[in-house]
């Protein structure tokens, strides 16, 4: 026998389920006054540096058909690159700025929305930039474990090309399923990240 | 707000354990079958992206976030045994995980939930939301009031019960520690038969999801208690590794 290293095992993950809403957004699932609002929801603040814009979608199932079910979290950097909350240590985020959003798909459509804005540019382990990104994280009935990926931009051509975790994508062929194409509405950038959880043009999932 | 106090232990986290967790594929529980990505995991490891992690303070919990007797109570009180579920978020190096956001939810006593889509036959109970939340303290504890919710029938197999059970969010010191899973009670037969329980590879590892009866901590002629400890992935500690300066 050697000496135990007295670790423990994570908790293993299950399902969010169908009523994952009771808890994550009660408001918008009609369990109403007990929170002031769901966690994640509130608009931007006006004072927050940076370029407004939107991120919408929707996320297919291997049959192509829309899930009216997820929950979609985003957590991203401020327009300086620098991330709000903790784990931070080059410098002080945006001290409006959360960085931090949840929102259910639509129950009829499965279209997600977010209202934030462009994130800077933050540094890979090594040094090297990597493009600007918002990280994603997805759970619904039957995803067992929640999923994580990643959005790119679609007007950031150059830095994507860059990206050292762009780069590290062996079928070139997936690279798009991260990027965002940009279009424009109201005077503000959208960027459409659809999500294929399985099938054709499948999205690039992360072990992070 | 609050920092994490953690700059002896700032480094990635170890890898997870995808054996130890339910694969995404578990085709009894039928709706993973079109839900699960057939390509391999990328594996990108922590950056600073993962390594970050929103924090909330206790200043956003009203008063009775952790009270799911009282939370939604308009006439009277919830119908059914209460309970009180506690215990501690910890990471891997069973070190407390401080100022962790957990969000729960669950069915009422008679196993039904407060949501439109919601069609089996047990009675909505007027007093109960079913929706509660609270932030671990210093030493990482975090303890609730509720009613113990009722095992449920849903749409799988054509007639497949859920074991009782609470669902469980955790939001540790970093987006890399993320994590949605599921209670369970201790001696409840139905764990065993229930697809999505069983999706989890080792018999082992569904324990970890079984609270067990606390009866030290049960208040006399008021409510049993639960103790569910919940851990999170661990990080290296920052011994030797080669970070960017003011990383
Ligand atoms: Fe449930």
């Amino acid at each position: 026998m050697v000496q135990s290293l007295r670790r423990l095992k994570e908790s293993p993950s299950q399902t969010a389920g169908p009523y994952v809403h009771i808890g994550a957004t009660p408001n918008f699932s009609g369990i109403e006054g007990v929170y002031p609002h769901d966690l994640g929801s509130l608009p931007l603040a006006p004072e927050v540096e940076g370029e407004r814009i939107v991120v919408t979608g929707r996320i297919f199932d291997g049959s192509g058909t829309p899930i009216k079910d997820a929950l979609v979290e985003i957590w991203q950097a401020d327009a300086q690159g620098l991330y709000p909350g903790q784990g931070e240590r080059r410098g002080a985020a945006d001290p409006h700025f959360p960085g931090w959003f949840r929102q259910p798909v639509d129950g009829t459509s499965g279209v997600y929305r977010f209202e934030t804005i462009k994130p800077g540019i933050v540094p890979y382990f090594d040094g090297r930039p990597m493009a600007p990104h918002i990280t994603f994280w997805i759970v619904a009935r039957g995803i067992n474990i929640g999923l994580h990926t990643r959005l790119y931009f679609g007007d950031e051509d150059k830095a994507n090309a860059a990206d050292p975790i762009l780069g590290r994508i062996e079928h070139r062929l997936r690279v798009p399923t991260l990027i965002a194409p940009r279009s424009d509405a109201d005077g503000k950038p959208v960027y459409t990240f659809d999500i294929r959880l399985q099938g054709e043009n499948e999205t690039v999932f992360f072990d992070i | 707000m609050r920092n994490d106090n953690s700059s002896h232990q700032g480094g990635s986290f170890y890898q997870r354990d995808r054996s130890w967790h339910p694969p995404a594929f578990t085709p009894d529980y039928k709706t993973s079958v079109l839900r699960s990505p057939k390509y391999a995991l990328l594996s990108l490891g922590n950056t600073l992206s993962e390594m970050t992690g929103p924090v909330f303070g206790h200043a956003m919990l009203g008063p009775l976030d952790n009270d799911l007797i009282l939370n939604y109570a308009q006439t009277g009180e919830p119908i059914g045994p209460r309970i009180i579920v506690h215990g501690q978020v910890l990471d891997e190096d069973a070190r407390p995980v401080r100022g962790a956001l957990v969000e729960f939810w669950q069915a009422n006593a008679g196993g039904r939930y407060r949501h439109k889509k919601e069609s089996y036959l047990a009675a909505i109970d007027p007093n109960f939301g079913g929706c509660g939340r609270t932030i671990t303290d210093e030493e990482g504890r975090y303890w609730f009031r509720t009613i113990k919710p009722g095992p449920y029938p849903w749409p799988n197999g054509v007639n497949d019960w859920r074991p009782a059970h609470i669902h469980f969010s955790v939001f540790g010191h970093a987006f890399a520690q993320r994590l949605i899973t599921q209670m369970y009670f201790e001696g409840d037969p139905m764990i065993w038969q229930c697809p999505i329980v069983m999706g989890i590879p080792s018999r082992e590892a569904v324990e970890r999801l079984v609270a067990a009866l606390d009866r030290e901590n049960t208040l006399p002629m008021d409510t049993m208690a639960y103790k569910f400890d919940i851990v999170l992935r661990g990080r290296r500690s920052t011994l030797f590794e080669n970070r960017m300066e003011g990383n």
